[in-house]
This record gives structure tokens, C-alpha cells and sequence, in this order.
């Protein structure tokens, strides 16, 4: 008896589901990212009106100014779905570990100049109430927004924010002690340095357009809060003068600045691109924002530079309106 | 009379990570083709194909290192060049 031995090829009835087929224009394979965002979100019959909102469906396009004709125009660069993003996270978070270890194992934090690690502690250690105000607004957005598509890094935007409260916490725990948080919130809450951007952050807790929360905190404030800390202060000036133990621990903040960069300035052009009037808008959040941010910002710049702190701010401040330029948000 | 010129070849496991990365053979070698078998994806170009990280990371949006296409290969024809922008398959013919 003869056996025959072949492969037959077994054509796939379809390669992805039906929404994301309409979508993408054919029936071929499609990514995990975007079966996992595009049309995720309940678009319509959705239960009765909520108490607290009659005037708005749950998901509601309505509760930003800023209007589209596709909300999943919003994509993300980096294509991150929850397995995707907690994976990068995770590398992320090793690699932050080893380097807290190689900080306190080898006491590099003894080894820095105390003046430095005194700045340090006043000009970072506050910022993680920065960063829990920033995880707030993000919130806020995931939860009132509109479309998976914006939504979802938006939550995972807010999450990664928790996550630096917690490194900004273990970074001044190495450098001082439980002490130097009491103090820290202390100064939050009652020196006058703080007092214009604890208002800034505050203030946005009350902010009902959700995606003037978006520029306000995650395009405005970010922009101009990261560089001036972590890439200027820190990362620049602490690190030339013998404080290079500080900067390794804020590494994640400079590295996580950079990439979710990419998805603040991807989302900020799509909207810009969708219309003038979305143009008009979110020019003028930005100069409106913008104005208070920097001015918040102005005691942060002088703790950390001193005299140079004029000069320091400005060049932030001028990169931060090439980016803006960029992104088409004509000044 | 000229030899007909002899296919370089990539045979990738057909998966999540490899679409990607035939998309950006395919984008970046107008000569290339591709076979596609079950659970395998082959790309054949004749002479010469070439794989570049930029395209791929265009595509991905992240950071990507050509050695992780190593977990994915099955098989391979060609003369190797491998750099760390550029991965080339040729026949010297």
C-alpha cells in the first residue's frame, strides 16, 4: 500500500472581522493594535441618560468643542493595546530597577555633591504631585472622551504618570528619607514657589473639554515641565556638576517624554488637519495655557538654574513653540 | 545568452510580528514577490532583496532591532550582509 503525503493549503474564510474589514478597505490580515481599537467604543443605543449629565449620551461626541467626522482618525504612533503596552512598560521597568539597585548599592547618592542633592530633593520631589495631578486629568479624559481610539492611550497615559509619582517617591527616598515626602508635600501645599503650579494643576481638575485637558496638561504643561527638569536641569546642569546619580534615576521620565511625545503631537495634528476651526481652537487652548504654564514655571526654573534661570526657561520655552509650530498650530 | 538570475529567498513563520516586516520587504523592493504557504510566508526577489529598519519601524511605530526577525525565520537563501540598518540577501551571478 502506497500512503501519499501532501499539504493542502487551507484558505482562511476571512482574515479579520467584519468592522475592521470595512474599515481598513479589504479583507486582509489586520494588526492587534487595530483589532483592538478601531470601533471598540459603544457608538449607539446606549442605556437612558446618565443623572449627572442628562444633556449627553454616556459616550457623547458633544463634550469637546473640538469636532470630527472620524474619532478613529486618532491613531496611535507607537500602536499600543494593553498587551503591547504593558510588555514595553515592563522593559521599561527592569531596566529602571537595575539602575535604582546600581544608585543604592554603590551609595552613588553619598558620592553627589550635597548642595546637588539638596536642589534635587526641593525641585523633584514635589513633582510627584505633579504627576498624580497629571494621572487625574488623564483619567479624566479616558473617561470622557470619545472613541477607543483616543481613549485608551489616554488611560494608559494616565497610568504611566502613577508610575513616575512612584519612581519621583522611591528617587527621594534614596535621596533622603520618608522625612523629605512630608516636606516635600509641605512645600506643595504652602511654599509660595509651588503655589502658581499646584493652581495650574488644580484648576485643570475642573476643566469640562476634554480635549482642552489634553493640550492644556498633556501637550502644554508636559512639554514644558519634562524639558526644563529632567532634560535641562537634571539631566544637562545636575548631571555636568557631579550629580549624574540623580539623573539615572529619573531616566524613565526623559525616555517616556520622548516617546509619548510622539503620541501627544500625533493626536494634536489630526485634529489640527481635520479643520480650521479645530485649528482655531486648540491655538488659542495652547496660548491660553501656555501663558500660565510658563509663568508657573518661572520659581521651578530658578530653583534649579539660579541666575541662568531667564535664559533657561527661554530656550525651553522657544523649543516648545517650534514643536507647536510643527504640529501646525499656527502662534 | 544570459543566465537566468537565481531567486534570493526569506521564509518567515506567517504571524503578528512578521506582517510587518514582508510589508517593508515588498514596500522597498519593487521586485520582490510573495508566496504565501500555510503558516509560512516566503519573499523571493530575483538577485537581490533587502530588508531596512527604518521601513519596518515606520511601520511598527517603535524601536526595532533586525535580530528579532531571527526568531521568526525558517529559512533563507543568499548571500548574508547584515548591518544594523539593513539586512541584504544577494547572489553573486
Amino acid at each position: 500500500m502506497q500512503m501519499d503525503l501532501r499539504t493542502v493549503s487551507i484558505k482562511p474564510q476571512r482574515q479579520t472581522f467584519g468592522h475592521i474589514a470595512r474599515r481598513l478597505g479589504a479583507d486582509k490580515p489586520a494588526s492587534r493594535y487595530q483589532e483592538g481599537t478601531l470601533d471598540m467604543q459603544s457608538m449607539a443605543n446606549q442605556h437612558y441618560r446618565p443623572l449627572w449629565d442628562p444633556e449627553h449620551e454616556y459616550f457623547d461626541a458633544r463634550r469637546t468643542a473640538i469636532v470630527m467626522t472620524d474619532w478613529y482618525s486618532f491613531k496611535d504612533p507607537r500602536q499600543y493595546y494593553y498587551g503591547s503596552y504593558v510588555m514595553a512598560r515592563a522593559r521599561q521597568q527592569d531596566a529602571a530597577e537595575s539602575t535604582f539597585d546600581f544608585v543604592e548599592t554603590r551609595r552613588l547618592v553619598e558620592l553627589a555633591p550635597p548642595h546637588l542633592v539638596a536642589t534635587a530633593k526641593r525641585l523633584l520631589v514635589p513633582l510627584r504631585h505633579v504627576a498624580w495631578g497629571a494621572s487625574m486629568n488623564n483619567d479624566f479624559i479616558a473617561a470622557y472622551g470619545f472613541g477607543a481610539a483616543l481613549t485608551q492611550p489616554a488611560l494608559l497615559h494616565a497610568m504611566d504618570q502613577l508610575g513616575i509619582a512612584q519612581f519621583i517617591t522611591r528617587a527621594a527616598l534614596l535621596l533622603g528619607g520618608p522625612e523629605d515626602l512630608d516636606e516635600a508635600k509641605q512645600a506643595w501645599l504652602e511654599d509660595a514657589d509651588w503655589q502658581p503650579l499646584r493652581r495650574l494643576v488644580e484648576d485643570l481638575f475642573v476643566e469640562k473639554d476634554w480635549f482642552e485637558l489634553l493640550v492644556a496638561q498633556d501637550l502644554v504643561i508636559d512639554g514644558l515641565l519634562y524639558p526644563l527638569i529632567y532634560q535641562t536641569i537634571i539631566d544637562d546642569r545636575i548631571a555636568a556638576d557631579g550629580g549624574s546619580a540623580i539623573s539615572m534615576m529619573t531616566q524613565f521620565q526623559t525616555e517616556w517624554f520622548g516617546e509619548t511625545g510622539k503620541w501627544v503631537d500625533a493626536q494634536i495634528k489630526i485634529a489640527v488637519g481635520e479643520s480650521h476651526a479645530n485649528r482655531d481652537l486648540i491655538a488659542n487652548w495652547v496660548a491660553k495655557w501656555k501663558a500660565r504654564a510658563v509663568a508657573s514655571l518661572v520659581p521651578l526654573a530658578k530653583i534649579g538654574a539660579g541666575d541662568d534661570a531667564p535664559a533657561v526657561l527661554d530656550e525651553v520655552v522657544s523649543q516648545f513653540e517650534r514643536r507647536v509650530a510643527k504640529l501646525g498650530v499656527g502662534a | 545568452m544570459t543566465a537566468p538570475i537565481s531567486n534570493v529567498f526569506l521564509a518567515l513563520q506567517a504571524n503578528d510580528e512578521t506582517r510587518p516586516i514582508v510589508e517593508a520587504i515588498l514596500a522597498d523592493n519593487a521586485h520582490a514577490q510573495v508566496d504565501e504557504q500555510p503558516g509560512m510566508v516566503r519573499v523571493f526577489a530575483p538577485g537581490t532583496m533587502s530588508l531596512n529598519r527604518h521601513t519596518v519601524e515606520e511601520l511598527i511605530g517603535r524601536k526595532f532591532d533586525l535580530q528579532e526577525i531571527h526568531i521568526n525565520i525558517i529559512s533563507l537563501s543568499g548571500h548574508v550582509d547584515e548591518g544594523d540598518d539593513t539586512l541584504t540577501l544577494t547572489w553573486n551571478n
